[in-house]
C-alpha cells in the first residue's frame, strides 16, 4: 500500500499598485506591453527601484504564515537566459527571503493538521510569451509584478489535505489583502511535488515536479493521475525519474518537460544595487497590527456560539462575508439562527444575482432584526421569508417592510379568542362532529382561525386558545 | 579654445567674447579632424543645442563617454552588439549636465563595454594617444582622455571600475577624479560591475574637476546607493592649506618600482612628495600586507568578471541592439551575443559564469569578496591616521600600441605597481589621478585617494598639490 507525499509552491501577485522594481503600473490589461518602461524592458543602465508596499505585503503574509521574519531586505539575481526574462537574471531572494520555517494549520474533515512553510519569498514576474507557429509574441505587462512564492514542506499526504491547504491559503491572502488570488486570472499558480512511499518506508520516494497549475481542480486531477502513475510503476518494479512534468489538460495526463530538477545552477548571488536596508522592529511592529483576525480563529469563534462547521467554513471562506457576519453578532442575536439565514437564504441570494456581499440592500443591522422580529415571536419564520424577499426587492429595512404590510404577527390571546369564537360559530356542523369524537378537526379550526387573521395570529396561541374553545 | 580651463572659457563666453556656439562649432571641428588620427570619438554632435542656465558648464561643451545613455542619441558602449542602440531614456549625469546648459559635443569611444584599459577594444577602431599616436591613451575611458588632452572640451565623463577614469588621466597627461561610491548616480550607465562602478571626470586641473562634479553629484531617487546630497560646493571651498595634512604611501608598492621606467616613476614620486614636505605636508612611508596587494588584481579580476556576466545578460537582441537570426528564441539570443561580442569580453563572460558556478563560488567569488574586504578594512584603519593615500597612478607613460615584447601581467612590478588604483573601487573611495611630470616627452602622474565621502579634502590637497607642482595648466 503506497502513500503519497506532497509539498506544494505556490505563486501569488501581490496586489501592488506599481511593479516591484519600478514605477510602471500594477494591473491587469488587455492591452499588450502598456505597462512597461525602461526598467521593465532591461534597457541599459537601469537599476532596480524597490516597492516598499510589496515588502509590506510579502512580510505581512510570512507574518501570517508563523514564519521568522529576517531583520533586512536584501534581493537576490538567480541568472538564466530565457525570451520572457527581460534583465537576463530575475530579482528574487534566496540569502534572506522574507519567511522562514513557518506553519499553517488546516482542518481536514474534522481533524486538525500542521502544514509546514518551508520558506516564503519575494520576486519578479517575467514576461507573458505566446508561441504562434513561426514566430512567439511577449508581452511585457507582468514582467517585474510583485509576486511572491511560497513553499511547503512535504507534509501533505491526500488530496483533501492540499485542497484544503490552498483554500486556506486563498483565504488568508485574501484576508490580508495583498492580493485578489484569483487562479482564475493566474493569480495563484502551483506548482507540485509528489512522491510515493510505502507506509513501512523510512525514506521519501523520487519526486516528480508538475508546474504551473492554474485551477485547484487541476491540482484535485494532477495528484489523483500522478499518484496512480507512480503507483503503478513503482508496484510492477519500475522507477519513479526526478523530473519536471506538465499538465496536458486535453489528455487529462502529465507529461515529461525535462529531466534531473536540480541540475540547472542558477548562479545566485546577492543584488548588488540595493543596499542592504534594515528592518526595524517598529516597521515589522506596524505590519503585525495590520494583520486581521485569520479565518481559522474565527471559525472556532463561530463554532463555539452554536454555529455549525459547515457554516462556519463556509462564511469564514470570504473576509467581507465573515466580516458582515461579526457585525451581525454585534447585535446579540442567536449565532446559529444567524448564520441558517446568511449562508442559505443570503447567500443564495448574492450566488443567484451574482453579487457581493457589499453590494446586497441587507445590511448587517437588518439581517439582525429580522432574526430578532422572529426569535421574539414578531413575526412568524414563514413571513420571515416574505420579509426577507420584499426587503431586498424594495430595498426596505426588514422593519419597514413589516409594519408597511401590516405582516405584524398578533399575539394578543383576547383577540385571537374572539377570531376562535367566530370560527366556531360558523362551523357548527364541524363543531358538533367534534365534539362527537372526531378530535382530529382541531387542525381545521386551527386553519381556519389563522386564515380569518389573514396569517397574522401567532399560530401558538391559536393552538392553545382552539383546544381551550372546544374543550369547554 | 582650445586649451582653456572652464572658468576661462566661462569668461570669455560671458564678456561676449565668443559665444557657446562658436565655442561648440569649434570643439566639433577639432574632434571632426582628430577622427584620421586618436579616433576619441563614436559620434560627434552636429547639432548645437543648450537649455538656459546660469551654471558655470552653461555653454560649455563636454563629451560624454558611450557607455552614458543620452535619449536620441547613439549609444553603443563601444561594442557591436549595440551598435545601433538609440536610448529612450537619459541617464541622470547627461540629464544634470543638460539642465546645467553644458553642450554635449561628442560621444567617445571606449573599449568595449568599458571591459579593457587599453583603448584598443572599441569597435569603431582604436584610440591613439593624442600626445604620441603610437601610444594607447589607456583605458576604459579612452576617448574621453583624449578628448581632454586634446583640448576639444575642457571635460569629458568617463565611467571607473578598476582605474578606468584615472590610468588614461595619467597616460594623457589630464586630471582624473572619481568621487566616492554613491556621490554621482550611475542610473543610465551601462554597468560593468554595479559593486565597483563609479562616474568619473576627466579635466585639465583639479578646479574644473571640482566644478563638474558639483554639477553631477547628488542624491537620485532612480540610484539607490547615491549617498544624501552636501550643502555645500567643492569648487568654492579648494583653498587650504598642505600644513599639517597628513598622507601615506606603501613601501612595498614602490619597492617594486625598481627598474627601467618605473624607477623613473618613483624617482618623479619622490621628488613630488619632498615638494609636499616642504609645504608642511606629513607624508610617511608605511608597510601593507604584500600577500593582499599582490592579488588585487586577481580580486578585482573575479569581482568584475562575475558581475559584468550578469550585467550584460540584458543584451539578448530581443528588445534592443541588432537581433541575430535564428529559428527559436534561443537561436536568435545564442546567435545575437556570439556575433555581437568581442573574443576577450566573452572569455570574461565565462570566467564570470564559472565564478558564480555552485562548486565555485564559495572558493572563488565569495573569497574574492572576503579579500575585498580585508583590503578595505586595513585601508579603512590607515584613513583614520592620514588624510590620503598617494601613490604613482602608473608604473610608466603610455605604453605603445604594439609593445616590441608582452608586459608580464602577473610580475612582480606590473602586479603592483599597475593595479593598486583598484583599491579605490574596492572601498568606494574618492580618488584623483594628476599629472606630475613627464618621462621624455610623455606624462606621468600620481593619485590621491581618500577616506570614503572625504571628496572635498581630497579635491583640497589635489588643488594644493597640481599649485605646488606648477600650478594649473
Amino acid at each position: 500500500m503506497y502513500k503519497a507525499v506532497i509539498g506544494l509552491e505556490v505563486h501569488t501577485e501581490l496586489n501592488t499598485k506599481s511593479k516591484m522594481f519600478s514605477g510602471s503600473k500594477n494591473e491587469y490589461t488587455k492591452e499588450a506591453n502598456a505597462n512597461i518602461s525602461e526598467i521593465d524592458l532591461a534597457l541599459p543602465g537601469i537599476l532596480p527601484l524597490p516597492n516598499i508596499e510589496g515588502v509590506r505585503k510579502a512580510l505581512k503574509l510570512a507574518m501570517c504564515l508563523n514564519c521568522e521574519t529576517p531583520d533586512e531586505v536584501m534581493f537576490d539575481r538567480k541568472n538564466y537566459y530565457y525570451a520572457d526574462l527581460p534583465k537576463g537574471y530575475q530579482l528574487t531572494q534566496m540569502t534572506r527571503p522574507f519567511g522562514k520555517n513557518g506553519y499553517l494549520d488546516i482542518d481536514v474533515n474534522g481533524k486538525s493538521k500542521r502544514v509546514r512553510i518551508h520558506q516564503l519569498h519575494l520576486e519578479e514576474d517575467s514576461a507573458s510569451m505566446t508561441h504562434e507557429s513561426t514566430y512567439s509574441l511577449l508581452d511585457y505587462n507582468r514582467a517585474g509584478v510583485p509576486l511572491i512564492e511560497i513553499v511547503t514542506e512535504p507534509d501533505m499526504n491526500t488530496i483533501d489535505e492540499v485542497v484544503e491547504y490552498l483554500e486556506n491559503l486563498r483565504s488568508i491572502i485574501k484576508y490580508a489583502g495583498i492580493s485578489e488570488a484569483s487562479s482564475e486570472k493566474g493569480q495563484l499558480r502551483v506548482d507540485v511535488n509528489i512522491s510515493m512511499m510505502k507506509e513501512e518506508d523510512t525514506t521519501l520516494g523520487t519526486r516528480a515536479e508538475i508546474k504551473n497549475i492554474n485551477s485547484f481542480n487541476t491540482v484535485k486531477e494532477v495528484i489523483a493521475y500522478e499518484m496512480k502513475r507512480q503507483e503503478e510503476l513503482l508496484s510492477s518494479g519500475g522507477k519513479v525519474v526526478q523530473e519536471t512534468r506538465r499538465w496536458a489538460d486535453d489528455e487529462k495526463k502529465t507529461v515529461s518537460m525535462r529531466e534531473k530538477v536540480d541540475a540547472i545552477d542558477y548562479r545566485y548571488y546577492v543584488e548588488p544595487n540595493i543596499p542592504v536596508v534594515k528592518l526595524n522592529s517598529e516597521f515589522k511592529e506596524e505590519i503585525r497590527k495590520s494583520i486581521p483576525v485569520l479565518p481559522m480563529e474565527r471559525m472556532k469563534k463561530y463554532v463555539s456560539l452554536g454555529v455549525s462547521e459547515k457554516d462556519a467554513k463556509s462564511i469564514v471562506r470570504e473576509k467581507s462575508i465573515s466580516d458582515y457576519f461579526d457585525e451581525v453578532l454585534l447585535y446579540n442575536i442567536d449565532a446559529r439562527d444567524a448564520s441558517n439565514w446568511l449562508t442559505t437564504r443570503l447567500m443564495g441570494y448574492m450566488n443567484q444575482n451574482n453579487l457581493t456581499i457589499d453590494e446586497v440592500y441587507l445590511r448587517p443591522d437588518m439581517l439582525a432584526s429580522l432574526v430578532s422580529l422572529v426569535n421574539t415571536g414578531k413575526i412568524s419564520s414563514q413571513q420571515a421569508k416574505d420579509v426577507f424577499v420584499f426587503s431586498l426587492e424594495e430595498e426596505k429595512t426588514p422593519l419597514e417592510i413589516v409594519k408597511e404590510k401590516g405582516m405584524e404577527q398578533i399575539s394578543d390571546e383576547e383577540t385571537i379568542r374572539e377570531m376562535v369564537r367566530e370560527v366556531i360559530s360558523s362551523n357548527p356542523n364541524q363543531y358538533e362532529a367534534y365534539k362527537s369524537g372526531k378530535t382530529a378537526l382541531l387542525g381545521f379550526f386551527v386553519g381556519q382561525t389563522l386564515k380569518v387573521s389573514e396569517g397574522k395570529a401567532n399560530p401558538a396561541v391559536v393552538n392553545k386558545l382552539v383546544q381551550e374553545e372546544l374543550n369547554k | 579654445m582650445k586649451d582653456k580651463s572652464i572658468l576661462e572659457l566661462r569668461s570669455l563666453i560671458d564678456e561676449g567674447k565668443i559665444t557657446s556656439e562658436e565655442v561648440f562649432n569649434e570643439s566639433i571641428k577639432m574632434a571632426n579632424d582628430s577622427q584620421g588620427t586618436v579616433n576619441a570619438f563614436v559620434t560627434i554632435i552636429d547639432k548645437y543645442s543648450k537649455e538656459e542656465s546660469d551654471s558655470l558648464l552653461s555653454g560649455i561643451p563636454y563629451a560624454l563617454k558611450d557607455n552614458f545613455s543620452t535619449k536620441g542619441i547613439l549609444t553603443t558602449g563601444s561594442s557591436n552588439i549595440l551598435k545601433d542602440y538609440i536610448p529612450v531614456f537619459d541617464s541622470t549625469v547627461y540629464k544634470k549636465l543638460k539642465e546645467a546648459g553644458a553642450v554635449l559635443m561628442g560621444k567617445t569611444v571606449l573599449d568595449e563595454l568599458a571591459m579593457g584599459g587599453s583603448g584598443l577594444t572599441g569597435h569603431t577602431g582604436i584610440v591613439r594617444n593624442p600626445l604620441d599616436n603610437t601610444r594607447i591613451t589607456g583605458g576604459s575611458s579612452a576617448g574621453s582622455a583624449a578628448a581632454v588632452a586634446m583640448g576639444t572640451v575642457p571635460f569629458a565623463i568617463g565611467s571607473d571600475t578598476g582605474d578606468s577614469v584615472r590610468k588614461p588621466a595619467s597616460y594623457c597627461g589630464v586630471v582624473g577624479f572619481k568621487p566616492t561610491y554613491g556621490r554621482i548616480s550611475r542610473w543610465g550607465m551601462f554597468p560593468f560591475a554595479s559593486s565597483l562602478d563609479h562616474v568619473g571626470v576627466l579635466t585639465r586641473n583639479v578646479m574644473d574637476a571640482a566644478i563638474v562634479t558639483d554639477v553631477i553629484k547628488g542624491k537620485d531617487e532612480k540610484d539607490m546607493t547615491t549617498l544624501e546630497d552636501e550643502s555645500f560646493k567643492y569648487s568654492e571651498n579648494l583653498e587650504s592649506s598642505l600644513e599639517g595634512k597628513k598622507l601615506f604611501y606603501i613601501k612595498e608598492i614602490l619597492e617594486s618600482a625598481a627598474l627601467g621606467e618605473a624607477k623613473e616613476v618613483a624617482s618623479n614620486f619622490y621628488d613630488v612628495i619632498h615638494k609636499l614636505k616642504e609645504k608642511g605636508c606629513i607624508v610617511e612611508e608605511i608597510s601593507f600586507r604584500k600577500d593582499l596587494l599582490e592579488v588585487i588584481y586577481p580580486t578585482y579580476f573575479i569581482i568584475s568578471c562575475a558581475e559584468s556576466t550578469s550585467n550584460n545578460s540584458n543584451l539578448t537582441g530581443f528588445i534592443f541592439g541588432p537581433r541575430g537570426k535564428g529559428d527559436t528564441p534561443e537561436e536568435v539570443m545564442i546567435n545575437t551575443r556570439s556575433e555581437g561580442f568581442a573574443e576577450m569580453i566573452k572569455r570574461r563572460f565565462i570566467i564570470g559564469s564559472y565564478i558564480l558556478e555552485r562548486e565555485n563560488q564559495e572558493k572563488l567569488f565569495l573569497n574574492a569578496k572576503r579579500v575585498r574586504n580585508m583590503i578595505v578594512t586595513e585601508m579603512n584603519k590607515l584613513f583614520e591616521k592620514y588624510d590620503g593615500l598617494v601613490l604613482p597612478a602608473a608604473g610608466g607613460v603610455a605604453p605603445k600600441i604594439n609593445p616590441s615584447e608582452e608586459v608580464d601581467r602577473l610580475g612582480d612590478e606590473y602586479l603592483l605597481l599597475e593595479n593598486h588604483l583598484a583599491i579605490g573601487n574596492f572601498g568606494g573611495y574618492p580618488s584623483i589621478t594628476l599629472p606630475s611630470g613627464f618621462i621624455g616627452n610623455m606624462p606621468i602622474a600620481v593619485n590621491l585617494t581618500c577616506k570614503v565621502k572625504d571628496d572635498l579634502n581630497c579635491l583640497q590637497i589635489a588643488y594644493q598639490i597640481e599649485k605646488t607642482l606648477g600650478g594649473e595648466r
